[in-house]
């Protein structure tokens, strides 16, 4: 039995979300083969072959899959996957673009989120915005899913010296084309990585004072989310939402300021060790959830939290 | 141009699922059901692209029981031209779904096919891109604008860095993000009217494609509850615990 994990990179860099995916394919068990799909993507796939566990890398670097577009991606995915028991990728917006057209291809259904493997084809996954977990089997020939970050433990970035092969086969589509792309830039750690994230609500009451909270996240090398309600009012950007269908996070600690708790932000960060939450309203939902709850104005509490850290 | 708006039956989003008593799956019995919330975006924006005169009809279909043509009226008020309801009982897995809209696309010809990004029961956000690999189309998924033009369409798409914009030849599938647009109410006049419009009902069978399924149920639990914790009555305290109980500062 061998898996094919699709890597997540930037062509330079291996993202660490591959990291988590080649833990679940170890759970699962067999070889595991990593595809790096990218352009000038030699770099990313030096990396990957460094990564614990990993037994082969397969190359494919061609332009149609700079931007990894999710036309060529499906058609590269479903030829290749053929020989595997099982195709993993993370469950990133990359991987949700391109994988449920490669099931697709090859004629499969397909599992998102796996968040625990059980068997070879018996995983578990959220449904209902987690409220409840489903234990599903499959006979599908090839097992098509992405996996959870959050739920798999990273594996080991150094240790592996795995072999490199180039994939001749070049899959463009001619369907769509990379048009430009706005992407945040920071110096804060990347929110699905970081081991303290700072959120903020509505109660925010607008970008500026988004501020405060980049002064906390800077104290203690956090990266700053926000609810589904924040983003919405256009207080900061789609990439800072934290929930059910925006990002899942489970940092170290997660603090709350000015969140109320809808289900859908509790989906994206109940799995998170410590919560901190800080509202006025005391009967605010984020409070069933909260290791530790401050009753308090955050517009006095965040600056003294910055001064207390 | 013609759009195709897919729409599905789900639990009401204001409604919290409970798990069943034996595990088998969740308990929808006597539940609020209404139309998935990414759908119906996905039909806003099918209007509003007839109300610029860039559609000139938007039809809706829609799989499931017969109850399921109650979100099809739904979406004929919100401005929809024509309804399609491919009646089944059966459980639905995302590739099954896949194949029965890509026979009615071949028999529709849309140039768009609008489509949420995923629905709130399943959660699987497949079923747009499965669509697209069968019918050999382009894809928009997440998508936050959609903009015609010509043979082409643009759509800015919500990925995890930011936004990203492609553009896709026509015919072209678009999978719905939230803050695509907000979708209107339908007014007491429109609903009246949509009772009068269109809706052909079909079933899987007439459509040459074959339900079966893959995936088996093993069993549905509840997440693990998270207890709530305790209150502290400063900022100092907070802090203070934060680095010598939970010992994660």
């Amino acid at each position: 039995m061998a898996i094919l994990v699709i890597a997540e990179h930037d062509n330079a860099t291996l993202k660490g979300a591959t990291l988590n995916v080649v833990t679940a394919a170890a759970a699962i068990g067999g070889d595991v083969v990593v595809l790096v799909a990218g352009s000038n993507c030699g770099a990313a796939a030096e990396a990957a072959a460094k990564v614990a566990g990993v037994s082969k890398v397969l190359v494919a670097d061609n332009a149609a899959y700079e931007y990894q577009l999710a036309e060529n991606m499906g058609e590269l995915v479903a030829e290749l996957g053929k020989e595997y028991s099982h195709i993993l990728a993370a469950a990133t917006t990359t991987g949700k673009d391109f994988l449920p057209r490669a099931a697709a291809l090859l004629d499969v259904n397909m599992l998102s989120e796996v968040t625990a493997v059980v068997d070879a084809d018996t995983f578990s996954r959220p449904i209902y915005a987690g409220n409840a977990i489903a234990t599903v089997k499959s006979s599908d020939s090839i097992k098509v899913m992405t996996v959870r970050g959050t739920a798999f433990d990273a594996a080991a970035a150094e240790g592996g010296s795995a072999a490199v092969e180039t994939v001749a086969a070049v899959k463009d589509a001619g369907l769509s084309a990379f048009v430009g792309e706005e992407l945040a830039k920071s110096d804060r750690p990347e929110l699905t990585g970081a081991k303290i994230v700072v959120s903020g609500g509505r109660g925010m009451q607008n970008g500026d004072n988004f501020e405060m909270l980049y002064k906390v996240a800077d104290k203690i090398g956090a990266a700053v989310g926000a609810s589904r309600a924040a983003v919405d009012a256009g207080f900061v950007p789609n990439d800072m939402q934290v929930g059910q269908t925006g990002k899942i996070v489970a940092p170290d600690l997660y603090i709350a300021v000015g969140i109320s708790g809808a289900i859908q932000h509790l989906a994206g960060m109940k799995d998170s060790k410590v919560i901190v939450a800080i509202n006025k309203d005391e009967e605010a939902p984020i409070f069933q959830v909260a290791d530790y709850g401050l009753v308090a104005d955050l517009f006095d509490a965040v600056p003294a939290l910055e001064n207390a850290l | 141009m013609k759009v195709l708006v897919a729409v599905k039956r789900v639990i009401d989003y204001n409604v919290k699922v409970r798990v069943k008593p034996d595990n088998s799956d969740v308990d929808l019995t006597n539940v609020k059901m209404a139309m998935n919330p990414f759908c119906e975006i996905a039909v806003e924006e099918a209007v509003r692209l007839k109300e610029k005169g860039v559609a000139t009809e938007v039809v809706v279909v829609s799989i499931g029981p017969k109850v399921a043509q109650e979100q099809i009226r739904t979406a004929l008020a919100l401005g929809a031209d024509r309804g399609i309801l491919i009646e089944t009982e059966e459980k639905l897995e995302s590739l099954t779904v896949a194949k029965l809209l890509k026979a009615v696309v071949e028999k529709e010809q849309p140039q768009l096919v609008l489509m949420g990004k995923q629905t709130i029961d399943s959660d699987n956000n497949q079923t747009g891109q499965m669509l697209g690999a069968l019918t050999n189309m382009a894809q928009g998924t997440f998508a936050s604008e959609v903009a015609v033009d010509g043979d082409k369409v643009n759509v800015t798409r919500e990925i995890d860095g930011g936004l990203r914009t492609v553009a896709l030849k026509l015919p072209a599938i678009v999978t719905t993000d939230l803050r695509l647009n907000e979708p209107r109410y339908a007014s007491l006049p429109n609903i009246m009217k949509a009772k009068r419009k269109p809706l052909d009902v079909t079933t899987p069978a007439d459509l040459g494609v074959a339900m079966t399924s893959t995936l088996s149920l093993v069993k549905v639990t509840p997440p693990a509850e998270r207890q709530a914790g305790i209150k502290v009555g400063s900022v100092e305290e907070l802090v203070e615990k934060l680095k010598n109980e939970a010992k994660v500062l």
